[in-house]
């Protein structure tokens, strides 16, 4: 069993052959999946040297694909030798995985208990209600997905809004539709610019 | 340049020793100012890295980059006032500080000489403005062990730390100690795990050092997954070398030449620093191969916690860190015994680590003193909820929850009134305004059915629902078990049923003692930590608030009107002007009137979102107890999913 | 015979192998249990040392040395530590000396109780319609428990039941997390099907995904059928189709059995294990109205012929070494996810059972003029796998499935139940000719090591034209993980192995591509042979199941006993054997038979149904398709069927 340890420098992947792609030409589907399956083979080769990497080499293939669908899940367990159950097994257990593709933004509240008792719930009724979703799921026009997440340790802000990673702390139902409203607006922007 | 001898520490900390004394309050002749930015995650999330780099562009502008200077700092606990930035010769300690407020910052301070007055923290009931850290009260109340170098370093730069005599403990342990006697100090000092259950941190080291299994492991717990706990978090982003320091200690003593840090994903902050101190550690022959020029060998290397409140628990976390699912198994054998690999591994909490320089530096003598009897040396604790300071504060063990709620974190605001402290986070209880004198240690919190945990503390005030707090704890429980035991997996769930079946009005009397039984069974039988504690938070309320209860089950009524099934709004004809402003807010559609006459809320439509509260010019709208509410209980009959159909069967 | 030498003793695994011979000599603790001074060994957990006793506890998950996890809670006990009482699974806490146990106080009675309603809280209770009515450790433990009233009801979950394979059906409905499944499928099996899935009230114990059982690398053993306590897993029963052939009078039913059906049926009927009830056997499945009660027994001989002969064949140079038994079809499906680099390496003969409905449909058909497409062949299988096998498209002649339907024993069990057929009371009667002689050798493949101790029998005569001395291949019997001997075969020594149950046979498969040179090996996929087979009545007290190989090793010394007591003990002595190679087959590997009883196998790989084909670097291979079949082996699927 090998116990390398990583951190620093090291904890950058190292560069490892990429499969060129045709510059210039727009790439299709099968490309852009070929591609990131190529970054996953990157991580896995880079992991895969030490014991039990498993739950970071998840971490990153969500990074990469967005998502965990099964046909990953499954590439993982091909590769790492370890039968796909467990890596399923595994997926399931971590509420920081996702098996579903999420939407563009990400709009997470706090459910920790400060957040909680200063009115976290209504935050999410307020945002269950303005894009008509429940939680953990995707508008259809998948601009956003909603979710509880747990307590952030920002308990002094609370309640927290996180949204695509940043924090907004003592946010209101106001807030929150303004910042649902920005992003619309920053959608349709970038539509006419297309 | 790779330390090899005591000598090479100290000529680090000469050089970096003024900057860390003026900052201590020296007036040391520095000729140098030193501005620090708090850069913990909840200054970070209210724009504390634009201050800095707004405060560094403006040195430059103003061309004083010369005599001023801009520093990270770690956590200063003051989290409700943050962006803090604190300036050195001075201490003046400057709240909420926006990026928009440095070009002034630099003009009147930096060039002027003079304190920016609106900056200043202000006291909330006396209107006073504070210049010193020294004169406010939330620090002048508190000890600071843990956190001691938390708001004072440079959490990026092993020199100040090294300033700060870190490593010191290290390089003596390892060139003049042997491990027994460490062991034994660790052990005097009657330090016990910050992590929840208080074992005594010493045993634990001793039986992981009597184990001839090779090799061994060194685990720190930084899983914080208490709702409302996030001393590690500071910690780790503030000082994340006194952790690394105590691993390594610990690895000595036990026979360990691996350490791993089992951190949140959530932490990204605390990652950063991290790596970066092991980078730095490393390159400084703080950790690899030979540290001091002995042949002690020792690294540390990360693993990641995905989103599972039980990996805290510590065999939950073994198989966390060797990439399963994060569920406990029975103990014995304790990881000490078999842990990693099945080899024997040594698990502490990031507190816990945090107090072993200390202890080793100023002696076991010293810190025996602290405390109470049982209970020794101090504790961080994060106030939250419905408190005006909000952040995180250290005071020794045996302080009052009164010291702690009312005289450091500065009472209830809005004039609302007590009503309970939750310490524990979910494994732990509520605590009533009786117990406010309580000196509280492991075992008194124990005593009156809540207990330490990490060290979380949310502040609830009338118009926090108890009944509604057991039932959302017991959603986290429920959700967070691992699903392996079945008291854990299905009693939690039946618990948590019997908890919305009263707040949403359908209780019966009998579901008191049906809560109570089903959680002493649960606490009983569960296979870890997680499931004998969940029903803490039913069994504290039931005790202390049984009356809530009885008003949900038998009146069906919310006294604080938070569980919404129970709450009514209506219009006061009297008050309302017919504005129809409340009809236009509501989204429900739920509101009809005409001009000139009151309107009404239909109460099938009300989602009692309260928007329509916040509208009325004339607070016309009011919250009350909902009339109507079907009584199940006389019935006997309740058709919810499972009724009485599924109990007749079998 | 000649000479022999033998490998060193058996290799014996780490984990999750079936308990077998008690350890001697292991130091004695004593310690007290409900106020009784008691004596155990060192290392017993306490739940071991009471029923060592007679004290008995109630469990659930807990099944020795598979699954010892203390995850139901129900084997509860209060332990007196430091003057406190506290409660403790019993599976998992060691007894240690001086230990004070009480296994049945009112606490540890309430909370047991509490644990069990609570499970029942999450199950679905359609008792007397379920499959395991009467033998459900669940039932048996609430009824033991004595509760009357589920007071903890809530949320139930009405999960898809999935059973779109032919072999297995899984209701989540059912399920109590015990996870033996689990525990018996990656430890003694490795096969991992089984993971627990999401958390919480959630969790589920499934394959990967959720999906059905065959959608992945499953062999279909049944071995998680017996490990579960409930009806969570079961066969798929096909008991209908066989009573409505029955009902048919247009339709000409066959019945087959396998060996160990004689010796293990007894048991769903009071019999203790290692019963042989071979002639009330018959005259149970005469009574159900079987046309012809028939022996696959009979093909187990052919089969010894064909296979003997492949061996020499191989052995002299035409064919790969070494030559890997066919004849258990958890196996063969082993080898096709797990090992398709050993599939050139498999003989190419059918099982005996399939090799059973070949010939009834063929040469039976013609010699008795019966339209072979009235015929239904059934068999009784200890096998959940016989019924993935039956269904394999490849296993025909011409427009013939070869078996139609496959019971289990317990299946046939629940059809003499229902036929009101007192088992008891039968007489004992003989199997019909020609296809129900069997010699002693068919026999003995229904127990691990048997089909390779048969096969050798034959392929020393062939060689040498002698007899072997039978009981010389003693050390080729009992249970150990793996069997390992030199044969003597005239002039040369041919190295032989043995290895049941599939992690077993991972430990040999990869000493076999580590290039150890054996040339004859035989692998079941299930622990002790079909004896333990995953479609055998599932053996246990009142309370719980056991699953060990100690009844199985009764089940086996039976069969012994039968291949003892009989005149014929070499395959190719069955005069019946003999007669249908001179009437009709013509020679062992001749075309005949090799367009009847031999097959052809598909690499199906561990992921079925996920393709990374043309993404850099994965490895191909793991592709569904199927791969012409080797040369020297060639075994073109059979479009019509031979003349008779």
């Amino acid at each position: 069993m090998a116990h390398h340890t990583e951190t620093g420098e090291s904890f950058r992947e190292q560069e490892a052959p990429v499969r060129d792609y045709q510059e210039g030409k727009k790439p299709t589907q099968e490309d852009e999946r070929a591609k990131k399956f190529n970054d996953l083979e990157r991580v896995i080769r880079r992991y895969s040297t030490e014991a039990g990497q498993l739950i970071r080499i998840l971490q990153k293939a969500q990074d990469i694909f967005g998502y965990l669908p099964e046909d990953v899940q499954a590439y993982i367990a091909e590769k790492l030798e370890i039968p796909v159950s467990e890596v399923n097994g595994v997926v399931t257990f971590y509420s920081l995985f996702i098996t579903e593709p999420k939407g563009k933004n990400m709009l997470n509240i706090c459910m920790g208990t400060a957040c909680y008792v200063k009115g976290a719930q209504v935050l999410m009724d307020t945002l269950k209600e303005q894009l008509k979703i429940d939680e953990g799921e995707t508008t259809p026009d998948g601009l956003f997905t909603i979710k509880s997440t747990r307590c952030v340790g920002a308990c002094g802000l609370a309640p927290i809004l996180v949204a695509n990673e940043n924090v907004h702390g003592k946010i209101s139902s106001g807030e929150i539709k303004k910042i649902i409203q920005t992003f619309r607006k920053g959608e349709s922007v970038e539509n006419q610019k297309h | 340049m790779k330390i090899k001898s005591i000598e090479d520490i100290e000529k680090i900390k000469e050089r970096h020793l003024p900057l860390i004394k003026q900052r201590l309050g020296y007036r040391n002749g520095l000729g140098l100012t030193q501005i620090m930015v708090c850069s913990g995650t909840a200054c970070s999330s209210s724009e504390s890295r634009e201050v800095r780099l707004e405060l560094e562009q403006e040195l430059e502008r103003k061309g004083l980059q010369d005599r001023a200077r801009v520093f990270k700092t770690g956590c200063f606990g003051f989290c409700q006032y943050g962006p803090i930035v604190m300036i050195h010769p001075g201490e003046i300690f400057y709240c909420q500080v926006r990026p928009e407020d440095v070009q002034e910052l630099v003009e009147k301070h930096l060039v002027g000489g003079q304190v920016l007055e609106r900056l200043l923290y202000q006291n909330d009931s006396t209107k006073e403005r504070t210049p010193s850290i020294e004169d406010i009260h939330f620090f002048k109340a508190q000890r600071r062990i843990v956190l001691r170098n938390c708001g004072v370093i440079n959490p990026e730069k092993i020199g100040e730390y090294i300033a700060r005599d870190g490593y010191f403990a290290l390089a003596d342990v390892l060139l003049h100690k042997n491990r027994d006697e460490i062991i034994e100090i660790i052990k005097k000092s009657g330090l016990r795990g910050r992590g929840g259950a208080g074992f005594p941190t010493g045993k634990k080291w001793e039986l992981a050092a009597a184990q001839d299994l090779r090799p061994k492991y060194v685990v720190c717990n930084a899983d914080e997954g208490d709702p409302g706990a996030f001393m590690d978090r500071s910690i780790l982003e503030g000082d994340p070398h006194s952790i690394l320091e105590a691993m390594t200690i610990a690895g000595y003593c036990i026979g360990a030449n691996q350490g791993y840090i089992y951190v949140r994903a959530e932490y990204p902050i605390a990652v950063e620093r991290l790596e970066l101190a092991i980078g730095q550690a490393r390159e400084a022959g703080l950790l690899g191969k030979g540290l001091f020029g002995t042949a002690f060998d020792f690294d540390i290397g990360f693993r990641f916690g995905a989103g599972a409140f039980v990996c805290g628990e510590e065999t939950a976390l073994l198989h966390s860190i060797i990439g399963q699912r994060g569920e406990p198994r029975p103990r014995p054998p304790y990881p000490a015994q078999e842990g990693l690999w099945g080899k024997p591994t040594l698990i502490n909490n990031v507190e816990t680590y945090a107090n072993i320089t200390v202890i080793l530096r100023d002696g076991w003598e010293w810190y025996e003193g602290q405390g109470t009897a049982t209970s020794k040396g101090s504790k961080v604790f994060s106030l939250a909820g419905k408190i005006h300071n909000t952040g995180l504060i250290e005071v020794p063990m045996g302080t009052s929850l009164r010291t702690i709620i009312f005289d450091i974190g500065g009472g209830i605001p809005g004039g609302k009134r007590f009503k309970a402290v939750q310490t524990g986070g979910p494994s732990g209880g509520c605590i009533p305004s009786k117990y406010l004198d309580l000196p509280i240690d492991y075992e008194s919190l124990k005593e009156i059915g809540s207990m330490m945990g990490s060290g979380g503390m949310i502040v609830m005030d009338e118009e926090d629902c108890m009944v509604d707090i057991a039932r959302f704890y017991l959603e986290f429980s429920q959700d967070e078990s691992c699903g392996r035991c079945t008291p854990c997996r299905v009693g939690t769930k039946r618990l948590l049923e019997i908890l919305i079946r009263i707040t949403e009005g359908h209780g019966e009397m009998e579901d008191l003692e049906m809560l109570e039984e089903l959680s002493y069974d649960i606490r009983d039988a569960s296979l870890c930590g997680l499931g004998q504690s969940a029903p803490n938070p039913v069994l504290s309320t039931l005790r202390y608030f049984k009356d809530e209860y009885i008003a949900h089950v038998r009146d069906k009524h919310c006294p604080a009107g938070v569980c919404k099934a129970l709450l009514e709004y209506t219009v006061d004809e009297e008050k309302c002007i017919a504005c129809g402003l409340c009809a236009r807010t509501c989204a429900a559609q739920a509101i009809t009137g005409a001009p000139k006459q009151p309107y009404r809320i239909d109460p099938e439509k009300c989602t009692r979102c309260a928007a329509c509260v916040a509208k009325c010019p004339k607070k016309a709208i009011q919250k009350g107890i909902k009339k109507d509410v079907g009584n199940y209980g006389k019935t006997g009959i309740y058709a919810g999913p499972g009724g009485t159909e599924d109990r007749a069967t079998l | 015979m000649g000479k022999r030498e033998y490998m060193p003793g058996p290799v014996v695994r780490k984990t999750g192998q079936l308990y077998d011979n008690p350890k001697k000599d292991v130091e004695k603790i004593r310690l007290t249990i409900d106020g009784r001074e008691v004596e155990a060994d060192k290392g017993m957990s306490v739940l071991e040392a009471a029923r060592g006793v007679g004290i008995e506890i109630p469990s659930l998950c807990y099944l020795r040395h598979i699954n010892e996890t203390g995850s139901c809670r129900v084997c509860l006990v209060e332990v007196e530590v430091k003057g406190a009482r506290t409660l403790q699974a019993s599976c998992v806490y060691p007894a240690t000396a001086g230990l004070v146990v009480h296994t049945s106080s009112p606490r540890v009675r309430r909370v047991r109780k509490t644990m069990v309603e609570l499970l029942l809280s999450d199950h679905h209770r359609e008792c007397t319609t379920c499959i395991r009515n009467l033998n459900c450790e669940l039932q048996n433990t609430a009824d033991s428990l004595g509760i009357r009233n589920i007071k903890w009801t809530g949320e139930m979950k009405a999960l898809q039941v999935q059973n779109e394979n032919p072999y297995i059906v899984r209701d989540y409905n059912k399920c109590i997390k015990c996870r033996r499944c689990e525990a018996i499928c990656s430890k003694v099996q490795e096969i991992n099907v089984y993971s627990a899935i999401n958390r919480n009230y959630d969790t589920v114990i499934a394959p990967a995904f959720m999906q059905d059982l065959s959608q992945v690398a499953c062999i279909a053993c049944g071995q998680c059928v017996i490990a579960c306590p409930t009806a969570s897993l079961t066969e798929k029963e096909c008991i209908d189709s066989v009573w409505e052939a029955l009902e048919d009078p247009d339709k000409y039913v066959v019945v087959q059995t396998a060996p160990s059906i004689q010796v293990t049926l007894g048991e769903e009927f009071g019999f203790p294990a290692g019963t042989a009830v071979t002639g009330k056997l018959a005259a149970a499945l005469r009574r159900l109205g079987f046309d012809k009660v028939f022996a696959t027994d009979f093909t187990a001989d052919l089969a010894v012929l064909e296979e003997a002969h492949e061996l020499l064949e191989r052995l002299g140079g035409r064919g790969k070494l070494p030559l890997l038994t066919s004849c258990c079809p958890g196996w063969v499906k082993f080898a096709e996810h797990f090992y398709p680099d050993c599939l050139e390496n498999l003989s190419t003969c059918k099982s005996p059972h399939e090799m059973f409905g070949a010939l009834t449909k063929t040469y039976f058909a013609g010699k008795e003029g019966i339209d072979p497409e009235k015929i239904v062949v059934v068999a009784i299988m200890p096998c959940t796998a016989k019924k993935f096998e039956a269904a394999r498209p490849e296993m025909g002649t011409g427009d013939f499935k070869d078996v139609d339907w496959v019971l289990t024993t317990r299946e046939l069990a629940r059809m003499l139940r229902q036929a009101d057929i007192p088992f008891h009371d039968l007489p004992e009667e003989e199997y019909n000719t020609p296809m129900g002689t069997a010699s002693g050798a068919g026999v003995l493949f229904g127990s691990t090591g048997g089909v390779l101790e048969a096969a050798v029998r034959t392929a020393y005569y062939l060689v040498s034209g002698q007899e072997v001395d039978l009981p010389d291949y003693e050390e080729l019997r009992g249970f150990s993980g793996l069997k390992e001997a030199d044969v003597h075969l005239k002039d040369r020594i041919i190295k032989v192995a043995i290895a049941h149950g599939t992690g077993n046979a991972r430990v040999l498969l990869d000493r076999l591509r580590s290039g150890e040179p054996f040339d004859f090996v035989e692998i079941m996929a299930c622990p002790g042979g079909c004896v333990g087979g995953g479609g055998q009545p599932i053996y246990g007290s009142r309370w719980r199941k056991e699953i060990s190989l100690d009844y199985r090793h009764n089940r086996a010394d039976a069969l012994d006993r039968i291949d003892a007591s009989k005149a014929l003990r070499r395959s190719h002595e069955n005069p019946d054997v003999q007669k249908i190679y001179k009437e009709f087959l013509g020679s062992p590997l001749g075309e005949v038979s090799r367009n009847l009883l031999h097959t052809y196998y598909t690499p199906r790989g561990k992921l079925p149904g996920f393709h990374f084909g043309g993404i850099k670097g994965s490895h191909e291979g793991h592709v569904e398709e199927n791969i012409p079949p080797h040369d020297n082996q060639s075994m073109p699927r059979p479009e019509i069927a031979p003349k008779v």
